[in-house]
């Protein structure tokens, strides 16, 4: 199964998707990320039986605190899907490559090249 | 355990606009336990506010740090060295950590990142009630160990008010009635006899009626 994906993000393993904190996605954006998903199992199916859960419910606290910090919460996303479904993977991938594309580069990415071009 | 609330990121914001260096200052006891004031809250915190002000072309230094506690000399003391470097602090420690803090550093502005609620238990996940409004002179010996002073709207002190129905409180019905809690228990404990006896009046000079209290203990005095 050779599937295109977007060449633009990078994955991070973890786990499980409990693992993921709201600092965890927070510090992407810090670091100038334009957009951060995160990929869980089907609900219902996790094999801690509440990460997928808590890792959604982490996901919606961080995009409030972005909506609130003026980077736009929209920019981070929850998916769910199962191991085996790769294709869907990389149709995820493709929606959110998109969506971010839309929005255009984070305000944190574009004010640090403006503090860098200023120096 | 003392329970807080984080205040909203907006209300932070404007209170911290004006400052450029600026310590978030989190507490490791009752408020890291509610998840408002503990390290982690601090991160996510902090980070937020560098977000914000990155984007507003305003970057500011913004520092992090968790003290064990903010209520004691020793550990607000760890922070001295450093204070100068920051014009303002944010303290996630209730009420008694930022007042404790602001009367060590008398020249640095101390601005509160949480609203100290009450002194409350976990009762579930997410959910913390109170159980103790700290008195000063306790009655849950004689009242089941529930207690009338915290958990009744009215405070009163010999059985229920009229405004107690199928054992919920007037003020909602999300509330329950202290006193019917009070009756259950005894049943079940077999002092029934106790809920006849006529509370003497409180003496509420040890709650704050009598003013800001102070406990001295000269056994324990060095």
């Amino acid at each position: 199964m050779r599937l295109k994906i977007p060449s633009n993000f990078r994955i991070i393993r973890v786990p499980c998707t409990g693992k993921v904190d709201i600092i965890h996605i927070l510090r992407a954006f810090e670091k100038g990320a334009d957009g951060v998903y995160v990929v869980g199992c089907m609900e219902g199916d996790c094999h801690y039986n509440e990460g997928n859960f808590r890792a959604r419910k982490r996901v919606e606290q961080a995009a409030k605190i972005l909506d609130q910090v003026g980077v736009g919460g929209e920019r981070v996303k929850m998916f769910n899907l199962s191991s085996g479904e790769g294709p869907l993977f990389a149709q995820y991938s493709i929606e959110m490559d998109n969506k971010i594309k839309e929005l255009g580069p984070s305000p944190i990415r574009v004010a640090k090249q403006n503090k860098k071009k200023a120096a | 355990m003392i329970i807080a609330e984080k205040k909203p990121i907006e209300e932070i914001i404007d209170e911290v606009k004006d400052f450029n260096r600026i310590l978030v200052l989190g507490c490791n006891e009752c408020v890291t336990v509610c998840e408002a004031g503990g390290k982690k809250e601090v991160e996510v915190l902090a980070s937020a506010l560098r977000m914000y002000f990155i984007t507003q072309g305003n970057e500011k230094k913004i520092d992090e740090r968790t003290l064990e506690r903010q209520c004691d000399h020793e550990y607000l003391e760890e922070i001295r060295a450093d204070i100068d470097d920051y014009d303002a602090i944010v303290s996630l420690a209730c009420g008694v950590g930022v007042q404790f803090a602001a009367e060590k550093y008398l020249t640095t502005p101390l601005i509160p990142g949480v609203n100290t609620v009450c002194l409350g238990a976990n009762e579930d996940r997410g959910l913390w009630k109170e159980r103790c409004q700290a008195c000063g002179s306790c009655v849950l010996a004689r009242t089941g160990g529930i207690c009338p002073v915290s958990r009744c709207a009215k405070r009163v002190l010999n059985g229920p008010c009229g405004g107690s129905t199928n054992g919920k409180c007037e003020i909602s019905k999300d509330v329950d009635c202290a006193w019917q809690l009070i009756v259950d228990r005894l049943k079940a404990l077999g002092k029934m006899d106790d809920y006849e006896k006529v509370a003497p009046i409180k003496d509420w000079s040890t709650d704050r009626a009598g003013g800001p209290r102070t406990v001295t203990r000269e056994d324990v005095k060095i």
